[in-house]
């Protein structure tokens, strides 16, 4: 009988460290990883209005030159890639938000998917607004 | 009685690890009766039994009350008490200890830094001052024992530890059922601990590492929905900070 670092009677423990692509074999975790991931979705549209307002601060030459890079084919596919992963961030962290927000109405709870609704309404007033600002103005 | 099924059988590939044979964990595979009334446990049971006495593993009540049977069952953390053979039919059912823990012998994992945290979050009342015996007791209506009673349905079973990715990679996070159990006193009206626990509970191993995966909720036997506690305990927490920054002659509790 082989014994090697084991001392008779005493434990000598297995421990593993997960693998890197330890959430591959799991949907679950897929989601979880995608969820994180697109929150560079939000940091692109950051990027963009900031550089927006820094083209419009140095004058119409500069804020013509981004306009047009705007319209660039290039651009279009990466606004079309931000936008399907800000969808995706925003509608897998509402989901998750009845679980984090417990709100009592005097001695009741309000059920979680009460507050879902009231979350997705105020997103979809607050997304109208924008549209009207953006159309009408 | 009738046992149905007893002619065919399932096969269990059982991960097993024997620190004075090998340093590396190896599977066998043992040929078991797939009967229908029998859970994985009924399987391991026979197993010992009847094959290889040498099979470690724990287990007590083998009703889902004690907690102590928790394994991986094709990489999924389960009571093996809980879990039909029938459900994984036609096999082969591959059994593992709890991810996320070091193993000791066969399919039994090492707890004590489970236990240590546990101790750490606190999990009794915490009374600032005594009553006198002849107040009585300290009551509480249904809607107070409400406000936490899903969270005092832990059986420490520590499922939600082997479904956590942010407790493998970080073994220093105290984890959901310590956390979760830490907010059941904390959502208890006769508890005053808030703060004591708050010291621990807001540190760097505390609430904020976790970025709510929420498996351990979807793996819990009992629903106690650790994922729910820590996010609700973050969003209290933050009220709490905020309060104290604009309101600092707010009473502290």
């Amino acid at each position: 009988m082989s014994y090697g670092r084991y001392k008779k009677n005493h434990p000598w423990l297995y421990h593993k460290k997960p693998p890197l692509l330890w959430w591959v074999k799991k949907w679950a975790y897929v989601r979880f990883i995608l969820r994180e991931l697109t929150s560079l979705g939000v940091a692109f549209y950051v990027v963009v209005l900031l550089t927006y307002v820094n083209a419009v601060s140095q004058g119409p030459e500069a804020f013509a030159v981004f306009s047009d890079w705007l319209k660039s084919p290039l651009s279009l596919g990466l606004h079309g890639i931000a936008f399907i992963f800000v969808l995706f961030h925003s509608i897998t962290w509402f989901n998750l938000a009845p679980k984090a927000m417990v709100v009592h109405l005097g001695k009741k709870r309000i059920p979680g998917r009460i507050i879902l609704i009231m979350n997705y309404s105020m997103w979809f007033v607050v997304t109208a607004g924008f549209f009207w600002l953006l159309t009408t103005v | 009685m009738n046992h149905a099924n007893t002619t065919t059988t399932i096969d269990l590939e059982v991960y097993r690890y024997r620190p004075e044979l090998e340093t590396e964990p190896t599977f066998d595979t043992f040929t078991v009766p797939l009967r229908s009334d029998w859970v994985i446990l009924d399987a391991l049971n026979y197993i010992k039994d009847e094959i290889d006495g040498t099979l470690s593993y724990r287990w007590s009540c083998q009703m889902g009350v004690c907690g102590s049977c928790g394994m991986m069952a094709n990489g999924e953390p389960i009571l093996t008490c809980a879990s039909f053979l029938k459900n994984y039919a036609p096999g082969p059912i591959r059994v593992e200890p709890l991810a996320n823990f070091p193993v000791a012998r066969d399919l039994i994992i090492s707890m004590d830094d489970f236990m240590e945290k546990l101790n750490r979050i606190k999990p009794w009342i915490i009374v600032e001052e005594e009553k006198p015996l002849e107040e009585g007791e300290y009551l509480q209506t249904p809607e107070q024992l409400d406000e936490y009673k899903q969270f005092s349905m832990c059986i420490n079973c520590m499922l939600c530890y082997s479904a956590c990715p942010i407790y493998g990679m970080e073994p220093s996070f105290i984890g959901p059922a310590a956390l979760a159990l830490a907010q059941r006193y904390n959502l208890d009206s006769r508890d005053h601990g808030n703060q004591q626990r708050l010291d621990i509970l807001s540190t760097d191993d505390g609430i904020w590492q976790c970025t709510f995966v929420g498996e351990c909720s979807e793996v819990c036997p009992e629903n106690v929905d650790p994922a729910g506690a820590i996010q609700q305990y973050k969003v209290a927490s933050t009220n709490d900070w905020w309060k104290s920054k604009l309101m600092p002659w707010g009473n502290k509790k």
